[in-house]
């Protein structure tokens, strides 16, 4: 017993190590959205393509959706939009924009020159929505299920490989969930 | 000579400048003094999002200007300071609050440190009034201080 306790600081330094080694490679910009599981906030906007055109959150109920937040300030958006176009030629999902503080005409321009992935945009100039989703910067995409409940928050851009290690999991379940009426 | 003074001058100037433009001012005009104060207090003590080593009245970034605004806005309303707090919590996470409520997941953190400083000071006690070593069985023996004399002698 007294040999053990002569062992104590030492064990207890490594423990200290192996805490503080695993901090260094955990990403602190990686925050758990306060939203997951909440409804989609309430909102009614209008779209980018139209501005007569009023959307709701209603609008975007009885699909899986995914709510892309993007701008045309926003460099990593640009280098996120091919994979939204692949992303929303899938049947399964339903891709909205979030247009998010940014300039109805640019963003017009930006949807003709590239591709416009969106069902539609919501044109959020004032970001009040963007606010209301704890929106902090773009790009940013939110996975919402067929009952309007937010599943998931990304935060950063959309690739390939982050498709396929972030969202197919979650969707196929809730594509899963869907089928069985839940 | 001159020059170096100009230059120490250019310099001073220039870290003033940078200092004045080191924190954002925003020129709102509050209802009165308390909600004045109450601005500066909550902007100190939530955290900007994006920037996670600033508060808010530090950070320079788009969005902390604009949950300045929202903060104002709320204050404007005449919102308690708790409805604040909840309407950022709701949006951000627990993560905006820099310092973070008692929960289950923080008691580690509130009540760690006076766990730790009562465990020393009961170390510290126990260690003081052990029986203190009975002085009669460290005295020698004849025979062993006889030895210790034949020792001493030897030299």
């Amino acid at each position: 017993m007294a040999k053990l306790i002569r062992f104590l600081p030492l064990i207890l330094v490594i423990a200290l190590g192996v805490v503080l080694y695993r901090g260094l490679s955990l990403n602190p910009q990686d925050m758990p959205s306060a939203l997951v599981g909440k409804a989609m906030p309430v909102f009614s906007l209008k779209t980018l393509n139209n501005s007569e055109r009023t959307v709701t959150q209603q609008d975007l109920l009885g699909d899986i959706v995914l709510v892309n937040v993007w701008a045309t300030w926003c460099p990593t958006c640009k280098y996120e939009h091919p994979y939204l176009v692949d992303i929303a030629k899938d049947p399964q999902v339903k891709l909205y924009g979030l247009n998010y503080k940014d300039e109805r005409g640019a963003a017009q321009k930006w949807l003709q020159h590239y591709e416009d992935p969106y069902v539609f945009s919501i044109f959020d100039e004032e970001g009040t929505l963007g606010l209301d989703l704890g929106v902090y910067g773009a790009p940013e995409t939110f996975v919402i299920d067929h009952k309007g409940i937010i599943r998931k928050r990304f935060a950063g851009a959309i690739d390939t490989r982050v498709w396929r290690r972030e969202f197919e999991p979650l969707i196929a379940q809730l594509i899963e969930e869907k089928k069985q009426g839940k | 000579m001159r020059l170096i003074s100009l230059f120490i001058l250019t310099l001073t100037l220039f870290i003033g400048f940078v200092q004045v433009k080191a924190s954002p001012v925003d020129t709102y005009e509050f209802r009165d003094e308390v909600t004045k104060i109450r601005f500066q207090a909550l902007s100190k003590e939530l955290r900007c999002p994006k920037c996670q080593n600033q508060n808010l009245a530090d950070s320079n970034s788009p969005i902390a200007a604009d949950l300045r605004k929202e903060l104002y806005e709320l204050l404007q309303q005449g919102k308690a300071d708790s409805e604040i707090v909840d309407f950022m919590v709701n949006r951000y996470g627990e993560f905006v609050l820099y310092r973070p409520r008692v929960s289950e997941l923080t008691y580690v953190l509130w009540f760690g440190p006076a766990v730790l400083i009562l465990l020393g000071i009961i170390v510290v006690i126990v260690v003081v009034r052990r029986k203190p070593v009975d002085k009669k069985t460290l005295a020698l023996s004849t025979a062993q201080q006889d030895k210790l004399k034949d020792i001493l002698n030897d030299k």
